[in-house]
């Protein structure tokens, strides 16, 4: 048998009162593409930590080709053949394409930079990906999935023979992510060996030759793709048996709205450039879904719903009464939330705790001079923590230390806090992992029969055929149709997400 | 899930104010050692005398202007032109005290001047988007050119016994100007931890963005931080003008502004913004001025008085810094109990 790419035998790394890796083998072959999986906290991260030089391994031997390694940085294990690419695009908006492919090794001479030889290498490391972009171009001016393929061009523009992809899709629509693919199975085919981090099983099963699942910071095995059920695959990750009514669905048939005064409805709403005019109505003890491809509008319909940007055309009533959304404090008011997709940017506070990030929201509400007392503020933590499962090793943690699926369900306990009527949730289960997605799944459903209205947007769909009973697709910024009741499947959306009526 | 508890969070702020502390506490211990009446105080006509007691006095100022930069810095912005509203609030009182109107509307126009100094610099910062640096700067050049119109180009001598008071006046003893800025410290903890006020502050600082769209007003937030700390500079420059007796229009809050960022970073409030410590603000004010004071005492010329005090800003940045800190808590513990 041919020798492994990378072979890692007995991995350890503690953190002060954790131990993130305990004894774990893993190795990836030439030409192949080798799944990651685990829930969150289960060690990929650490996994790909200690690879990649950014933390030293307590324990373990490391091989690239047979050599013995120890990269100590991620400088040193780039020079070694071992390239990264984050999630969140480690790259710089501002700079163009050239300058970050090439950052940080430029082609020159005693600090003076060589601009063609920068273009030129960074056309020859697009080209090898088939990618068409503009090497001028500035990076930020680019779509997230042409980031991630720029950051994986930077990682191949060094002697990179494997290619560490952490979570590369999480921020990409199906397109995308079939370009991505592409894009790997070619470097594949080029005999690179490629880690694939994921929590996408749909994924896992498209691209990937053999996979690797953690629990607990330990090894639970590697196997083949092919030959390992997904249903098998899941319980292995959560370490226990799933039983086919996790995946219920949890929707309730649309009800009869004929009559009744929607909680909000907007009619010819628009915002010129970003969202074509559109109707949309979201009724009490209803989850409407917003499906659509990325960049088809969904998250710039919920940004002038919640008074982010303003509209130029178009009106706005809640409970029935026209209003004027000018900020998100307007819409608070009102009786809104919005959770933002992006986590990081737009929703945690990063520096301060658990506590302060809840109640952040209900205590904007009521204004600084109406504080909430410490007391009601630890029982609402307690409140939430206890309701939503958050982990936290306690309320004062800085919420940067949480896992991404407790941070998230720390921002629904923010927005829960304030008691809406009307919630907009963007993407709230991208990047978690599945116990906490089916978690979140489980806490709409519930809001759902409490009487809110909740607008879902995500970018899986058999999410939301499981979770909506009603969904309104936007293509091109526009309403390009709604499904409900027996048509709500996930081959009717898709087909209105492509545009295409008829089947091909 | 078991009661929440307290210690964690305070234990991390004090760990922060602990090493600003622990500065001061050497250097009043150095000062001790090589001039030992330095830590004498004296009563003298019911009045306490003393080095301690004129570093409070001195300091006073530095206090005042520092503890309005705190929140300015907390929303992660910064503040330039405190200097130049000294100078500005300086001139009006002295100018209002000579035409002889009272001291209540002395005290009331300059720290109006205060104010509308502030509120134009949250204007320009938070309504408009100017960065925090250049549109302080604005008002810190043109602020000085005001504060000469203001005296008319001259130093204007201040002859009011009550206004003297106010710095230079004793109260059952104790120096009154020390008392009053401690009463401005007290004031300003109980408005922004008694209210919500310092929690909406940290949440603009850590993340405008993330508060803009969990419903905060992050625009108003922002502005009120700088009007706060045009207030406290105006308070600050009545201070000044009443220590000296004088409004000089070019030498008022020279610099002030500096000292005011350092007591601030000192005291372990972030430049980036975020979590703000008015108590860790008081130490660090008090650490510059005893250093100060210091550096007076043992004759070093004040062209390069600079110097040492750039030294002890670096040691007291590296003590707080996350990187060098464990390291050398780490090494700490490692001498305590040897493996």
């Amino acid at each position: 048998m041919e020798p492994a790419l990378l072979e890692l035998r007995g991995v350890g790394k503690r953190f002060p009162g954790v131990v993130a890796l305990d004894g774990v083998d893993f190795s990836v072959r030439r030409g192949e593409v080798h799944a990651l999986l685990g829930e969150n906290g289960a060690g990929k991260s650490t996994l790909i930590k200690v690879l990649t030089g950014v933390h030293p391994a307590d324990t373990g031997d490391f091989h690239l080709e047979g050599r013995r390694i120890r990269p100590r940085s991620p400088r040193e294990a780039e020079e070694l053949g071992i390239s990264t690419v984050y999630q969140e695009v480690n790259l710089v908006p501002s700079l163009s394409v050239a300058e970050n492919i090439t950052l940080g090794r430029q082609p020159g001479w005693a600090g003076l930079l060589h601009w063609r030889a920068i273009r030129d290498r960074a056309r020859r490391a697009l080209a090898r990906l088939d990618l068409e972009c503009d090497v001028d171009a500035e990076l930020g001016s680019l779509s997230v999935a042409h980031q991630q393929m720029v950051a994986i061009a930077r990682a191949l523009d060094t002697s990179a023979r494997l290619l560490v992809l952490d979570e590369p899709t999480a921020s990409l629509d199906e397109r995308e992510v079939a370009e991505l693919f592409k894009v790997m199975r070619k470097l594949r085919a080029d005999g690179f060996g490629i880690v694939f981090v994921t929590h996408f099983l749909d994924q896992v099963y498209a691209v990937t030759d053999r996979m690797t699942v953690l629990r607990n910071g330990r090894l639970v095995g590697t196997y083949v793709t092919s030959e390992l059920p997904r249903l098998a695959l899941v319980g292995r990750m959560l370490g226990r048996e799933i039983s086919a009514s996790d995946f219920a669905p949890h929707a309730a048939p649309p009800m009869e709205t004929a009559g009744r005064t929607p909680l909000l409805s907007a009619r010819q709403l628009g915002r010129r450039g970003v969202i074509g005019p559109l109707d949309l109505e979201l009724q009490a003890g209803e989850v409407t879904g917003l499906g659509g491809l990325l960049g088809s509008g969904r998250t710039e319909t919920a940004r002038v719903l919640f008074g982010i940007d303003p509209a130029d055309t178009g009106d706005i009533h809640v409970r029935g009464e026209p209003v004027r959304l000018r900020s998100p404090r307007d819409a608070v008011r009102l009786g809104l939330a919005f959770c933002s997709e992006d986590r990081k940017a737009e929703g945690i506070l990063p520096n301060l705790s658990v506590r302060e990030n809840l109640v952040l929201a209900l205590q904007g509400k009521r204004g600084a001079f109406r504080p909430l007392a410490r007391a009601e503020q630890e029982q609402l933590c307690a409140h939430y923590i206890q309701a939503l499962q958050i982990k936290t090793a306690d309320i004062e943690t800085p919420i940067k230390n949480l896992s991404g699926g407790n941070q998230q369900k720390v921002l629904l306990a923010r927005w829960l806090a304030t008691q809406p009527e009307i919630i907009l949730l963007d993407e709230p289960t991208r990047g978690i992992d599945i116990g906490a997605k089916q978690e979140i799944e489980g806490l709409i459903a519930r809001l759902r029969e409490q009487g809110l209205a909740v607008l879902f947007i995500s970018s899986e769909i058999d999410e939301v055929v499981r979770t909506c009973s009603r969904v309104l697709v936007l293509r091109d910024r526009r309403l390009s149709g709604h499904a409900a009741g027996s048509g709500l499947s996930v081959e009717n959306l898709m087909r209105l997400m492509a545009g295409t009526h008829d089947t091909p | 899930m078991t009661p929440p508890e307290r210690t964690p969070l305070s234990a991390r702020r004090q760990s922060v104010v602990v090493w600003p502390l622990a500065g001061l506490a050497a250097l009043l211990v150095l000062n001790a050692v090589i001039n030992p009446s330095f830590l004498k105080i004296t009563l003298l006509d019911g009045h306490l005398y003393g080095v301690p007691v004129d570093i409070l006095v001195q300091g006073s100022r530095t206090l005042l202007v520092a503890l309005g930069m705190t929140l300015v810095i907390a929303t992660g912005g910064i503040d330039l032109s405190v200097g130049s509203v000294v100078a500005i609030a300086g001139g009006v009182c002295a100018v209002l005290l000579q035409a002889g109107h009272g001291l209540g509307l002395t005290l009331g126009a300059a720290l109006a001047t205060g104010l509308a100094a502030g509120a134009i610099n949250g204007v320009l910062v938070a309504r408009f988007g100017l960065q925090p640096i250049v549109a302080t700067l604005i008002l810190m050049v043109a602020g000085r050119g005001v504060a000469q119109l203001v005296v008319d180009g001259q130093v204007v001598l201040i002859a009011s016994p009550s206004f003297d008071f106010l710095a230079n006046g004793f109260l059952a003893g104790l120096p009154v100007a020390p008392l009053w800025v401690g009463a401005c410290y007290l004031a300003t903890h109980l408005l922004v931890r008694r209210t919500a006020l310092g929690l909406l502050v940290e949440a603009v600082g850590d993340n405008e963005r993330a508060s803009h769209f969990a419903g905060l007003a992050a625009t108003r937030i922002k502005a009120m931080a700088y009007v706060f700390c045009g207030a406290c500079a105006s308070l600050a420059g009545i201070l000044t003008a009443a220590n000296v007796r004088a409004a000089d229009a070019y030498r008022a809050g020279e610099n002030m502004e500096l000292d005011a960022i350092f007591a601030v970073v000192v005291g372990g409030t972030a430049l980036s913004g975020g979590r703000f410590l008015i108590l860790g603000t008081a130490v660090g004010a008090l650490l510059i001025q005893t250093l100060t004071t210091t550096l007076y005492n043992l004759g070093v010329p004040p062209a390069i008085a600079p110097v040492p005090k750039a030294a002890l800003i670096l040691g007291v940045a590296f003590l707080q810094s996350e990187r060098v800190n464990p390291w050398l808590t780490g090494l700490l513990r490692r001498r305590k109990e040897p493996a």
